[in-house]
């Protein structure tokens, strides 16, 4: 099959097979399976399912074992059946090499979704590159895909887009020195970085800074630290982690209310639930997933984001989280390339190179060859929460 | 010589492995044999630290994680910064610098690997020699106490350090080229020549390790079941053997900690945790504490099987009830186990029972 | 510093070293009438969190609270009679392998059965941003109820040992196992009797702290780590001890907060301690003669 040329009409093209894809996986049929499949396509995805960063593998799993299902029972890709291999990498880097060569050379898989972590993502970037494998990684920092790697592609939006989307909402606000928080994962790391190179261009001055460790148990010392320093306006929490919810917890509680701005790893509704009344009116930058109800019927996301939080929801009695999402479009998105491109490592990589307009959880992708990570500013909404509940935040 | 004799079966069974796995086309076990072979060095070396010195230490993973960090952020952080310094001019002239470009064409100015596996080990026998001098002093829980504290000290600085890259730890490490034409790295393409400087470098370590707890020292220690009052009555320094066996179980887990740092081509905060310290002492153990054979085979089973990830999200569970089986069943470890008297035990018992039955 | 941020850091380091010196008096229990440090200790207290967590969906707080306590008791009797009653004379190294096998292998039933998101009990009294102003500074209810628990733990724990007869025979195990055996003392049922304890005070602790800390599968380890970090320091098996090492190890950590990075915070106060320990090998509170006596 010859590749047509990039251009529009193909971005149209893969917009209709996508919309076909999604159209298959939301009519749920258990009886269309056909009794021969023309083709195995073997999918590999290493997961950080249990160990540190299992708050994120665990959900990114479970989406991905229901895709699979689904996409299967509707018959697969173009009639092959989809092979996933899901490897548990405990978020250990030294595990995910292991895995990667493993999954490239002995499983020959077509492409590989995750790591979870962009630790993980980042040490078996060049072992992709060099196999020519497809990387879909599920880890946020933006080195991942800065420079850009020919085979790696990861779906969480850009840090940097969700920093100016903060900063954008602090100058309406008119505050202008902030504290910044983070937790002492990749994802706090990457967002500390972007925070304070960001900070100057929005003339936001970043009075402190702290790390906190992913597995604290209290933070009112600290949060007594920053309170002593007049100067702050606001606090920006930058983490991904559980111990998020305790630094709103002990802000409150130390009776300080100034603002509190969170990072879109606050995107699931179990945090709020673990800050309980301290969660009320922290604002943050996230995917539509969470306010998928309240979308306007004619948004692209809301069809996909309202099947994917129902059939989740229903199958694994837990609230959906953005988490899960990143690996739903890595997965969508490879199976649209596929569904294009066939089972060949080098098409399948021009065909993702090529989707345009592709709506997932995490907003709307447009891909290039420059760009691989395809979502731009406008794929974060601002939300705050009230009532225990996340919605859009539309200033004061 | 008779130590390299009894080293010559295990050689054979390496290029076996070899053999055995081109002719069946499944060369790709060698990654792993390769990884589990660099973890087997640290726990050879940790097992003549326990079972011969009778020091337990919860700390190793601190030294390999020494040695990687080390030997990775020398080798990947550019100096190019610093160029005008005194150091830096320094290393350059003494031709320990190394210019080139990374894969996005900046410009990199790094040390070189030889010189930088260098320093990273000769700086964990540092540390090893000013941490041992007060550690060995300590005894039992409080020693187990020292050393798992100097382990989480090692942790939490390479998490809170900017220069080791906090929680995403070191990528894109170069090559290590230790001759032309033999480099240690991932290249898919090195695998045959890699799995070979692993077990090299594994059957240097068992060499001279064997000949370490056959010295006199060793057997002095081995014959009176390693108390240290006995062997200090008999006029034996267990003291300084003590300082020796650490610095030189320390020393063989950072150049575990280079070597497979270069193989990987990174390494993160995960391989200085408290969980991979405790994960070292649990294989020696199960291995049997002064059984240097028994911890390397179970060095390498179970590295080997944790890597390929054979018990999926199960491995933490598997691995704990090894432990606890073995420790409860065969305390001495797995080589302990003799099939044929176990057997004849669990027989006779049965004959007995049926005899009192009647 | 002013007074009121002095207060904050002091209250801060009193809510840490509380649940700190809680672990810690586990870890001793079974320390003094075995000589095994028990590494599982961490899991008791994520069994009481979690298990009271899932007992609330069907009664109130405090009788989920007891029921918690009474069935992390009962896994505590279970595994000292599955694992360890029936060994003879083990090392105590063996023991030390054993216990954290049991450890992981607790964990990673916790991980299968409660899954790997974070649970909490509700706050006892107000919520989570209900606070007491005290000198300017202000905290939450609490840290009150884990401050006046851990106290009320370590008096009940005293006049225990003091004065009952189970008590003194306990220690008559810690003392001289075989002495006490022949004095006909049932040995290996005080044994259990401590894992017993032991698991009930680390399940009462998991209640109690389960609001600020947030209860989940693998918060044993680092709990387990700082405990015995405690015990260690305060001098193995001494309840005083543990209560004040917990104390400064946690105002330690609260005013270092001042002076360096969060980050640096483990790694400072580690270090702190390794230095105290070189000086006084047997802890803060140990006497010397006691701990040259231990087998390991």
């Amino acid at each position: 099959m010859v590749l047509p040329p990039y251009s529009i009409e193909r971005g149209e093209k893969m917009k209709k097979i996508a919309s076909k894809i999604l159209m298959a996986m939301l009519a749920v049929s258990f009886f269309a399976v056909p009794a021969a499949w023309a083709e195995n396509i073997k999918v590999g995805a290493i997961l950080a399912v249990t160990g540190g960063a299992s708050f994120l593998g665990g959900p990114e799993a479970r989406s991905l074992e229901m895709l699979v299902e689904e996409v299967n029972n509707n018959g697969g890709i173009n009639g092959n059946k989809i092979e996933l291999i899901i490897k548990d990498s405990a978020a250990s880097p030294e595990k995910a090499i292991s895995f990667a060569k493993q999954l490239i050379e002995e499983e020959k898989v077509l492409a590989i979704i995750g790591p979870s972590t962009s630790g993980e993502t980042m040490k078996i970037k060049n072992i992709c590159e060099q196999a020519k494998t497809p990387l879909l990684s599920c880890g946020a920092a933006e080195v991942i895909v800065n420079p850009v790697a020919a085979y790696v592609f990861k779906t969480p939006q850009k840090d940097s887009f969700a920093v100016k989307k903060i900063f954008m909402e602090m100058n309406k606000m008119g505050i202008s020195k902030i504290a910044v928080l983070a937790g002492n994962t990749g994802f706090g790391k990457a967002g500390k970085g972007q925070l304070l190179k960001i900070a100057p261009e929005f003339g936001i001055e970043v009075v402190e800074v702290e790390v906190y460790d992913k597995k604290s148990n209290d933070l009112s010392a600290v949060v007594a630290k920053i309170k002593a320093n007049k100067d702050v306006q606001a606090v920006i929490n930058w983490s991904i982690v559980p111990a998020q919810a305790i630094v709103a917890k002990n802000m409150r509680q130390a009776g300080w209310d100034v603002p509190l701005f969170q990072s879109h790893g606050f995107g699931n509704i179990k945090y709020v639930e673990a800050a309980g009344a301290a969660a009320e009116g922290i604002i943050f930058p996230a995917g539509r997933l969470l306010i998928a109800d309240s979308l306007p019927a004619d948004n692209p996301q809301k069809a996909l984001l309202m099947a994917y939080k129902k059939n989740y929801e229903a199958k694994f009695n837990e609230p959906a989280s953005t988490f899960g999402g990143h690996a739903y479009d890595a997965f969508t998105i490879l199976m649209a390339a596929v569904a294009e491109a066939g089972n060949d490592r080098d098409k399948v990589r021009t065909a993702i190179e090529g989707l345009k307009n592709f709506a997932g959880t995490g907003g709307v992708f447009n891909f290039s060859a420059e760009d691989h990570n395809g979502l731009g500013i406008e794929a974060f909404q601002m939300m705050i929460v009230k009532d225990g509940k996340f919605v859009a935040y539309t200033g004061k | 010589m008779k130590k390299l004799l009894s080293i010559l079966p295990l050689l054979a069974v390496v290029i076996g492995v070899h053999l055995l796995t081109s002719a069946t086309d499944t060369m790709y076990y060698l990654t792993q044999m390769t990884m589990s072979a660099y973890y087997s060095l640290l726990i050879i070396g940790l097992c003549v630290l326990m079972g011969y010195a009778g020091q337990i230490s919860l700390g190793h993973a601190g030294f390999f994680a020494i040695g990687g960090y080390l030997s990775a952020a020398l080798t990947t952080r550019s100096l190019i910064p610093y160029q005008g310094t005194t150091l830096v001019s320094l290393l350059d002239s003494a031709g320990l610098l190394l210019s080139g470009h990374d894969l996005y064409g900046e410009a990199l100015l790094v040390v070189t690997p030889w010189a930088a596996c260098i320093i990273a080990v000769l700086t964990a026998a540092c540390i090893a020699v000013v941490i041992g001098i007060p550690v060995l002093k300590l005894k039992g829980h409080y020693l187990a106490m020292a050393t798992l504290g100097f382990g989480i000290i090692i942790y939490r600085l390479a998490l809170a350090m900017e220069y080791f890259g906090e929680a995403d730890g070191i990528s894109e490490v170069p090559a290590f080229v230790l001759l032309p034409g033999v480099s240690v790295s991932g290249n898919f393409s090195d695998r045959v020549q890699n799995y070979y400087i692993a077990w090299v470098l594994l059957l240097i370590g068992m060499v001279l390790l064997l000949n370490l707890i056959d010295s006199r020292v060793g057997r002095a220690l081995r014959g009176i079941h390693g108390s240290d009052e006995a062997a200090d009555a008999m006029g034996v320094n267990t003291a300084r053997f003590k300082l020796q066996t650490f610095v030189l179980s320390a020393v063989f887990a950072a150049i575990a900690g280079v070597f497979l740092t270069h193989y990987n081509g990174g390494i993160g905060p995960s391989e200085a945790g408290v969980m991979k310290s405790v994960r070292y002492v649990a294989i020696v153990a199960v291995g049997g504490m002064a059984h240097l054979w028994g911890a390397l085979l179970m060095g390498i089973v179970l590295n080997f099987l944790s890597l390929r990830g054979i018990f999926g999200s199960y491995d933490d569970a598997v691995f704990g009830l090894i432990l606890i089986v073995i420790m409860l069943f065969a305390p001495n470890g797995i080589l302990s186990i003799n099939v044929r008297h176990r057997l004849r035990q669990l027989l006779g018992r049965g004959k007995q029972d049926r005899a009192g039955e009647v | 510093m002013t007074t009121e941020l002095f207060i904050q850091y002091l209250l801060a380091g009193i809510t840490y070293g509380s649940i700190y010196a809680i672990v810690a008096i586990g870890f001793n229990i079974i320390y003094n009438t075995t000589g095994i440090i028990n590494f599982a200790q961490g899991e008791f207290v994520m069994f009481g969190g979690m298990i009271a967590i899932s007992l609330l969906q069907f009664m109130p707080l405090p009788l989920a609270i007891l029921l918690a306590v009474v069935l992390t008791m009962l896994i505590g009797a279970l595994i000292e009679i599955c694992f360890i009653r029936w060994l003879k004379s083990p090392s105590v190294l063996r023991m030390i392998i054993i216990t954290i096998g049991i450890s992981i292998l607790s964990r990673e039933v916790a991980v299968h059965v409660w899954g790997e998101s974070i649970r909490s009990l509700p706050y006892f009294v107000g919520n989570e941003i209900t606070s007491i102003p005290i000198l300017g500074a202000r905290i939450s209810p609490q840290v009150l109820w884990v401050v006046a628990v851990s106290g009320l733990m370590v008096v009940c724990l005293g006049v225990f040992f003091k004065t009952t007869s189970v008590g003194r025979e306990m220690r008559a195990c810690a003392s001289n196992r075989k002495a006490a055996t022949l004095c006909g003392i049932n040995a290996e049922n005080m044994v259990t009797l401590s894992f017993v304890l032991s698991a009930g005070i680390g399940a009462l602790a998991g209640c109690v702290m389960s609001p600020i800390t947030y209860s989940q599968y693998d918060m044993g380890t680092g709990l387990a780590i700082k405990g015995f970090t405690v015990a260690i320091l305060g001098g193995l098996g001494s309840s005083g001890g543990a209560v004040a090492a917990g104390l400064l190890l946690g105002i330690i950590e609260a005013f270092s907060v001042s002076v360096v990075p969060l980050a640096f915070q483990d790694a400072i106060s580690i270090s702190i301690l390794l230095i105290i320990l070189f000086v006084r090998p047997q802890g803060l509170f140990g006497s010397k003669e006691a701990a040259g006596l231990k087998e390991f």
